[in-house]
């Protein structure tokens, strides 16, 4: 096609004519006043400093490095919620408004404003570099402009998908349920993190998590594991049943699904052959031998962690274990179908082929006393964790069908015989609660080919202290849970035999200064028939092993043993560590372990 | 210019004399430079430099991640920019295999034409500056900034607009844009007639560029030269329809074509296309709210994206001729290289310093400006 314009033809005299119409158009007049920018304008930033939580991934994201953290005093910081409190800068010297830093925030605090005016005198120069708060460039508000929506969001908000056992397969045995990421999951996974660092400053043992998530999106698992055992030594465990101070703290998590951070760490670890795992963690063990002897006292995370240290650093470490295999709670505690037990001997296993000693079936206070330990040792930690069931103490509750979910995990892990219940109550709401409904579920369905459990717990729905995943797990498997139930009475007939549990409605269960009171309406009271009731209201120490001469000599604290920050109590031979000073919790655990170690170390040498 | 170009050369004769045309000359584009060599007022030798223009994109680019990119590929052609992040996403989308949503790539087809529109604008209002007519520059510079308040409110950039990234473009349509839209072209298609009258029929415009800068189909072919130049040379060739990307193939447009091979001819291209453009942009807003769903394809986070190992090459045609990105990925975060063929870059370095031989030394500006080339992507 050719152009239809008559530049052909010649020019004509009167052609200038046609530009008489020009008098009777109406001129173009811009006015001389501020104009209003588009209502997408990319100016100046604004930044919400409520929702801002200092992740610094607007200065991962700038294309011209233009965006440098700042920390303001004063400013809330919490590492446990995933808070810190640096607020990003601008330097709009270098900043070319791409907005790519709003696009990506993960919290969506940042936005362009529609103020785009900004003129500096020579004197102030520096007056380009500023601090974006909610009340823009000049302190005078404009409405935003650019801010996040949904088609712009560049942060990868959905989990990737993670198979479990169907309920009516799992509840057969004590298979383990969730499969685990496969390569294909865990790089997707991986590549949702913004590398904030959140996680590692939320978590107790600050393990380098975006270090080994950045690995396994590099596809690179041996780094990965390289990564992990800088902190943790309960790999294997801490990658299936960690409490994920992480997760928690995760700044995806603000608005989406939090990097799945757990399920990467067992993904990396279970990538790794056993035998590379145990090279990789032999690294960096020092090659002479320091001569000083070092006693643990119970194989669970926090003792191996401290010997897996101290060994590392040449000393000769021991530790002493009761039963006939490690692990602690993590064996004797959690079901196998969370944590099966061929993982937590590959965890153990690199431990000892560091060159940790373990002597089984040694109980102190009845084998070896302390006074040997200490005679024979330069230093002695003990980790014994929380062994023994607290008991509701209501009447009834003396009786011998009245067991603590403890000692009966304990005896589901050791395959002790016991008579499983055709119908039990679980007395409490958290984790434990859950593990041991659990477990007798398995065995009842195999004993009589169904379930009838019930778990009543005090607290509602609303804060019930079992995770989400455990409670949903649990209905799953036909178990009933009741909340807002407070024990009154275990019923027993003529014959003595127990009948059920009696619970009452609960009220409320701190009183106003917050202590714990539960309080019962006496009206609402139910019978759950029960042949077994199970407590799992909380476990305590056994400390008798100290023998009453230690015992005597130890500072203590509402009975607990008095320890300083680096867990060192009262005699100087002698360090603290694990469940029994800090709670149930594997993480702190495995980070109260290198604690210890690290002050035992200062200590020898 | 470069110190290399500063050297003493040989004696000319006495008849001749060498002259350094830019950089800071109104008829040249940009800061770039040319130094011809002159018999009285005729050009017998001609070098083009682009100075210290060069800013490194290409290797800039190798140090940032794929989507940090998208910030800096516009600045390679200012008064185009669209066709750069169109034409980087989609050589990017290509190795990755990402679906571009339809409804995304109707919106990239309307950028892409509001672009040319501003461009085509510019351009012949730079011409007529240097055949000393001022009044079209002014109308269409004043026009294209009415293209400008669109771009901002659809992307929220007036010049740069880094509304498209692969997988598609960052944000949905404002809220009653493609009226105002329409009104916009309503408005630009009234005013063609006036272009005309004052420009493109003026005698004066005619009889300056006519015979200018003229060369033949086979050169045109030889030289490298696409887009409008090419166009002007009788060949019916656009990247549009010829290797049709986004959904021109679902586009009723024509290409205007003339015979002249002249920087008239390139002038007549460059007008008629504005038309072109108005029809395409009209289907356009006929099309878009029919298309429901999203303006892009789920990518992964940007700072997590390995691009998957390869090579790929995608092309558009931009208002100065046949642009494309060569992208090639190592499968890491960021470009391993990424080349861009910009059309100016034959334009105004090859074939300039060969049309201005002959010419006389008043016409150089104007064929540079009928070459429409873009100084900035001369050297990347």
């Amino acid at each position: 096609m050719s152009a239809d314009i008559p530049y052909k033809y010649k020019g004509s005299i009167l052609n200038p004519l046609k530009n008489l119409g020009f008098f009777a158009r109406k001129p173009v007049t811009e006015p001389l006043q501020p104009r209003d920018a588009s209502a997408n304008y990319r100016g100046f930033h604004v930044n919400d400093w409520e929702q801002c939580i200092g992740c610094s991934t607007c200065q991962k994201v700038c294309d011209n490095a233009a965006i440098t953290m700042v920390r303001i005093p004063g400013l809330p910081e919490d590492p446990v919620m995933g808070v810190r409190n640096e607020r990003p800068a601008i330097d709009y010297g270098r900043c070319c408004w791409c907005g790519l830093c709003v696009d990506i925030c993960p919290t969506s605090s940042l936005s362009l404003s529609r103020e785009y005016v900004h003129i500096c005198r020579e004197d102030e120069l520096d007056s380009y570099f500023i601090l974006p708060d909610p009340n823009g460039m000049h302190g005078e508000y404009f409405p935003k402009g650019w801010a996040k929506t949904e088609d712009a969001d560049l942060v990868d908000l959905d989990l990737q998908p993670m198979h479990e056992l169907d309920p009516v397969t799992r509840i057969d045995s004590f298979d383990e349920i969730v499969e685990g990421f496969t390569a294909q999951n865990a790089i997707v996974e991986a590549s949702r993190c913004v590398q904030c660092g959140m996680c590692h400053d939320s978590c107790p043992a600050n393990m380098h998590a975006p270090e080994y998530i950045r690995h396994i999106w590099e596809g690179n698992v041996e780094e990965a594991v390289r990564q992990i055992y800088r902190t943790n030594p309960f790999a294997h465990v801490c990658g299936r049943v960690c409490t994920r101070r992480c997760e928690a703290a995760c700044s995806v998590g603000r608005r989406g699904d939090p990097v799945a951070i757990r399920w990467l760490k067992r993904y990396a670890m279970d990538a790794v052959s056993d035998e590379r795992i145990r090279e990789i963690a032999a690294e960096g063990k020092v090659d002479y031998i320091s001569g000083k002897m070092v006693a643990v006292i119970g194989a669970g995370p926090a003792g191996l962690t401290a010997a897996y240290d101290l060994v590392m650093k040449g000393h000769e470490v021991t530790v002493f274990e009761a039963l006939d295999k490690p692990g602690g709670m993590t064996r004797y505690g959690i079901p196998e179908y969370r944590m099966p037990y061929d993982r937590l001997d590959a965890d153990v296993e690199v431990i000892t082929s560091v060159g940790v000693n373990i002597r089984y079936h040694t109980r102190i206070g009845k084998d070896i006393t302390m006074a040997d330990l200490e005679r024979d040792h330069d230093a002695v930690v003990i980790a014994i964790g929380l062994q023994q069931g607290r008991s509701t103490r209501i009447p009834g509750s003396d009786h011998p069908q009245v067991q603590s979910a403890v000692s009966l995990l304990r005896k589901v892990t050791l395959n002790e015989a016991f008579e499983i219940p055709r119908n039990a109550v679980v007395i409490g709401g958290g984790n434990v609660a859950m593990d041991i409904a659990r477990s007798l579920a398995r065995r009842q369905k195999a004993a009589y080919g169904k379930v009838h459990l019930t778990v009543a717990a005090l607290e509602d729905f609303d804060h019930f202290l079992a995770d989400a995943d455990e409670i949903r797990e649990s209905r799953e498997e036909g178990i009933e849970l009741l909340d807002s139930r407070g024990p009154k009475q275990c019923m027993i007939d003529a014959e003595g035999q127990l009948t059920g549990l009696v619970t009452l409605g609960v009220e409320s269960i701190f009183d106003d200064d917050g202590r714990f009171a539960p309080r019962y309406d006496a009206m609402d009271e139910q019978l759950h028939g029960a042949d077994m009731v199970i407590e799992a209201i909380g476990q305590m120490t056994d400390v008798s092993l100290f023998g009453d001469d230690l015992t005597e000599r130890l500072e203590w604290n509402r009975g607990r043993l008095q320890a300083d920050e680096n867990g060192r109590t009262s005699e100087s031979w002698l360090w603290s560590a694990g469940d029994m000073v800090n709670g149930p919790d594997v993480i702190h655990a495995v980070a109260d372990g290198h604690r210890v170690a690290a002050s035992i170390e200062e200590y020898l040498a | 210019m470069r110190p290399e170009n500063y050297q003493a050369i040989n004696q000319p004769p006495s008849n001749e004399f060498e002259l350094n045309f830019g950089p800071n000359h109104p008829g040249i584009e940009g800061n770039y430079a040319f130094r011809v060599r002159l018999n009285g007022d005729v050009v017998t030798a001609a070098k083009a430099d682009a100075g210290y223009l060069h800013r490194g994109f290409e290797k800039l680019m190798e140090g940032r991640l794929w989507i940090q990119n998208i910030a800096l590929v516009p600045r390679i052609c200012v008064p185009d920019p669209v066709p750069m992040e169109v034409c980087y996403s989609l050589a990017i989308e290509e190795l990755c295999g990402l679906e571009v949503p339809e409804r995304a790539q109707w919106i990239r087809v309307m950028q892409l034409e509001m672009s040319r529109l501003a461009a085509h604008l510019f351009a012949f209002g730079g011409h007529a500056a240097t055949t000393g007519m001022y009044t079209p520059s002014f109308w269409g510079v004043a026009d294209r900034d009415l293209i400008l308040d669109r771009f901002e409110e659809l992307t929220g950039g007036r010049v740069y607009s880094i509304y498209n990234i692969p997988g598609g473009v960052r944000r949905e349509v404002p809220e009653g844009f493609l009226g105002r839209m329409s009104n916009l072209l309503d408005y630009l298609e009234s005013r063609l007639p006036d272009y005309d009258n004052l420009f493109f029929t003026n005698q004066v415009f005619i009889r300056r560029a006519r015979d200018v800068g003229t060369m033949t189909q086979e050169q045109a072919l030889k030289w490298g030269v696409t887009g409008p130049p090419l166009r002007a040379t009788g060949l019916e060739f656009d990247v549009r329809r010829d290797d049709p990307y986004l959904v021109y193939d679902q586009i009723d447009f024509d290409i205007p074509t003339e015979p002249g091979g002249d920087a008239l001819s390139r002038n007549l291209v460059r007008r008629s296309e504005l038309q072109q453009s108005i029809r395409i942009l009209r289907q356009v807003i006929v099309r878009l709210p029919a298309l429901k769903g999203p303006v892009r394809c789920p990518i992964p986070n940007p700072l997590a994206w390995n691009v998957p190992a390869g090579e790929s090459y995608a092309r558009v045609e931009s208002s100065k001729g046949e642009l494309g990105y060569y992208v090639v990925s190592t499968g890491g975060d960021k470009p391993y290289r990424v080349h861009v063929r910009g059309p100016s870059s034959m334009h105004a370095v090859q074939v300039l310093e060969k049309l201005a031989i002959g010419a006389r030394l008043e016409d150089v500006a104007q064929i540079m400006f009928s070459l429409d080339a873009c100084p900035p992507e001369v050297d990347r």
